[in-house]
């Protein structure tokens, strides 16, 4: 028995809107074999690790925090995957958007006032935009590979941060633990609703990002420019699009969301600098980017689901006793499942049978040979 | 002299794992597949290697291990890219997110646990014999098998009939397929011994390197390796070339750190990936080059007709 696919006419809208329902069915599918096989009962996992994290208000506030950065990450990136730019180094921008967001209150932590948020808000996107323009250069003047380059400044811009944090911005008063000092509160993001809990001002603009990309892809003249681009470079030249141009404009547009939800988880979540202030959000915004359909909206909800499989992780780990790791296994696994159902989209899949299949009678050379 | 000596034998560990991971890729990127998921199977390989060896007392089924999971591991992206013809850079972006995962959930209980060490050669006499005796007779059976493997595979690619068919079909699957070669099946082999070379090279960092399990401990090699075989124009000798370059800057910021060279340690650490960008942009700028080294169905799917 083995598979086949059988092209469709053309692309299947119901399996277009349901592949990441069965995509996320499939997951928990198997999620709950995994669980069986560590020794726990599903169905109690289950509600530990996707009920229980979002039962009480506060906690949807701790979801709107996992999630913020990661759908104004992931927005970003879909621009890029659109354009069929492999920007993987959103973790890097994200860290570096950071850092240069933080140069304020760290080095002139006396600067305060209504004017400090702002300015540092713009400073942490120019940060990620410029960290994003370096693999975009090196592809359009030396047709280097965005993937791997991309994916090394990765390395290199937590390194950096680590030196920071360890060296010249650590905190003189800490005590030698290697962190920055505290924001003062004028370089904090507020928080959206004190009263119920921390969600502060980045999941807004999470949302503002969304809706500002979909209405960039969907009903602006860049938006096509990008999509035509990304399906069919030569169409696109033949249009009058540039190529490079766009490369710049989908790394730094990403690279910019990327810096502002590094900027925002520091001054909103953190509050200050510290060897590690991602778990792997920048990453993790690949598989939402995916699971959204490469749709802004669709990435919203995306992002809202992944968000949710960090808290469980960390329930897991708290209820169940199992690494937090699994919150990686069960968005791995995801992101699988996604890019499979997707095959569905475009594709029938049939069974076939052992029966003989129709081959090439004339002699092919080749094959005779072994 | 000694102390060349030792520094070339750090060097050799430290491109051995490069090495097999970078000529696995290539064979798998000479059948027009491209998997990015070699961080993630290396790692995969890694804490298996790790595991099992801990846990038998036996390096060398932990040897075993690294490698049979690297293969399996890889039989995910194969099927997935291969039966249902999914994206393979993204599929291969969720392989190596996956076993970043899975390694770090499946290793909790090795962290920090002493692990068993591959022994090295030792052949009486010609492991004595000064200078060369501890570098061509006394290193870990990892890097005997890592040189034969680079011409074992130079020799598969270029004088065998099954290395030229391979070579057509990364060139042109459609004319492959045309020409009656069961292109499927070809690429499912060939990314299963890509896997099974990015476990080995895991399971060399578990056993030999650092006889230990730490979460993430392949540290952006597996990326590396994909550069290695771009660097290397898809050739095996250019990559063991390759290797031993990275392999030497990889020890050299090491012995710096160690000297005390004042610079910081996080500078020199970022050395390697630094250096994977700069040979990176020297090699890929000629265009044409690259183009005609490049095998031409690279990363697209494929589905036959009939």
């Amino acid at each position: 028995m083995r598979l086949e696919l059988v092209k469709r006419p053309q692309r299947s809208v119901l399996f277009s809107a349901l592949s990441p329902f069965i995509a996320f069915a499939l997951t928990v599918v198997a999620g709950a074999i995994l669980f069986a096989l560590l020794g726990i009962n599903p169905l109690t996992a289950f509600y530990t690790y996707f009920i229980s994290p979002i039962t009480e208000v506060w906690q949807l506030h701790e979801l709107a925090i996992k999630a913020a950065p990661l759908i104004l990450i992931a927005v970003g990136l879909s621009v890029c995957f659109r354009s069929n730019i492999w920007n993987i180094g959103a973790e890097g921008q994200f860290v570096f958007g950071a850092i240069v967001g933080s140069v304020i209150p760290v080095l002139y932590p006396d600067m305060q006032g209504p004017f400090v948020l702002p300015l540092m808000l713009v400073m942490g996107m120019i940060g990620g935009a410029v960290y994003a323009a370096i693999p975009a250069f090196l592809k359009t003047r030396f047709n280097t590979n965005e993937i791997l380059t991309s994916l090394m400044l990765v390395y290199v811009a937590q390194l950096f941060l680590d030196w920071l944090v360890r060296g010249p911005w650590r905190d003189p008063k800490g005590f030698n633990f290697p962190q920055t000092v505290q924001f003062n509160p004028s370089a904090v993001l507020p928080e959206l609703m004190p009263m119920s809990g921390r969600a502060n001002l980045g999941f807004v603009f999470a949302l503002v990002a969304a809706v500002l990309i979909w209405i960039l892809m969907s009903r602006m003249l860049k938006g096509f420019e990008i999509r035509v681009l990304g399906s069919s470079p030569r169409a696109g030249r033949f249009a009058g699009f540039s190529f490079n141009r766009m490369v710049f404009f989908a790394f730094m547009l990403s690279g910019a969301l990327a810096g502002l939800a590094g900027i925002s988880e520091v001054s909103g979540a953190i509050g200050q600098l510290q060897p590690s202030i991602s778990p792997g959000y920048g990453f993790t915004a690949i598989i939402v980017a995916f699971l959204g359909r490469l749709n802004p909206l669709g990435i919203v909800a995306a992002g809202l689901v992944l968000g949710l499989t960090y808290l469980g992780g960390e329930a897991a780990q708290s209820v169940l006793g199992i690494s937090d790791k699994v919150a990686r296994v069960f968005q791995g696994m995801l992101l699988f499942f996604v890019l499979g159902c997707d095959t569905l989209i475009h594709y029938r899949i049939r069974l076939v049978g052992l029966a003989p299949t129709p081959k090439l009678e004339t002699a092919p050379k080749l094959e005779e040979a072994h | 002299m000694d102390i060349t000596v030792s520094i070339l034998l750090t060097i050799a560990t430290a491109a051995t794992p490069l090495l097999i991971a970078a000529i696995g890729e290539l064979v798998v990127e000479r059948s027009g597949v491209l998997n990015l998921g070699v961080e993630g199977m290396m790692v995969m390989g890694a804490v298996a290697g790790f595991g099992a060896g801990y846990l038998t007392g036996s390096p060398w089924i932990g040897l075993a291990a690294a490698i049979v999971v690297g293969a399996l591991f890889s039989l995910l992206f194969a099927v997935m890219t291969l039966s249902l013809a999914t994206n393979q850079v993204a599929t291969g972006l969720s392989l190596t997110l996956l076993g970043l995962g899975l390694s770090g959930m499946l290793g909790t209980g090795f962290v920090g646990l002493p692990g068993e060490r591959l022994p090295n050669l030792y052949i009486p006499l010609l492991t004595d014999l000064p200078v060369i005796g501890k570098l061509l007779f006394g290193q870990d059976p990892i890097f005997y098998i890592s040189i034969a493997l680079v011409f074992g595979v130079s020799w598969f690619l270029f004088k065998t009939r099954t290395g030229l068919t391979l070579r057509s079909i990364g060139d042109s699957h459609t004319s492959a397929h045309a020409l009656g070669i069961q292109v499927i099946k070809y690429r499912y082999l060939a990314v299963m011994f890509g896997g099974a070379c990015a476990g080995l090279a895991g399971g060399h960092l578990s056993l030999v390197y650092t006889p230990q399990w730490v979460e993430n401990m392949t540290a952006g090699r597996g990326w590396i390796a994909l550069a290695l075989v771009v660097f290397a124009s898809w050739r095996p000798l250019r990559v063991l070339a390759g290797a031993y370059i990275f392999g030497a800057v990889w020890i050299g910021q090491l012995h710096a750190q160690a000297f005390g060279i004042p610079i910081p340690s996080q500078f020199l650490s970022s050395l390697p990936y630094l250096a994977t960008i700069v040979v990176l942009v020297i090699i890929s700028r000629n265009k044409r080059l690259t183009m005609m080294n490049t095998p031409a169905s690279l990363g697209q799917a494929f589905v036959p007709d009939r």
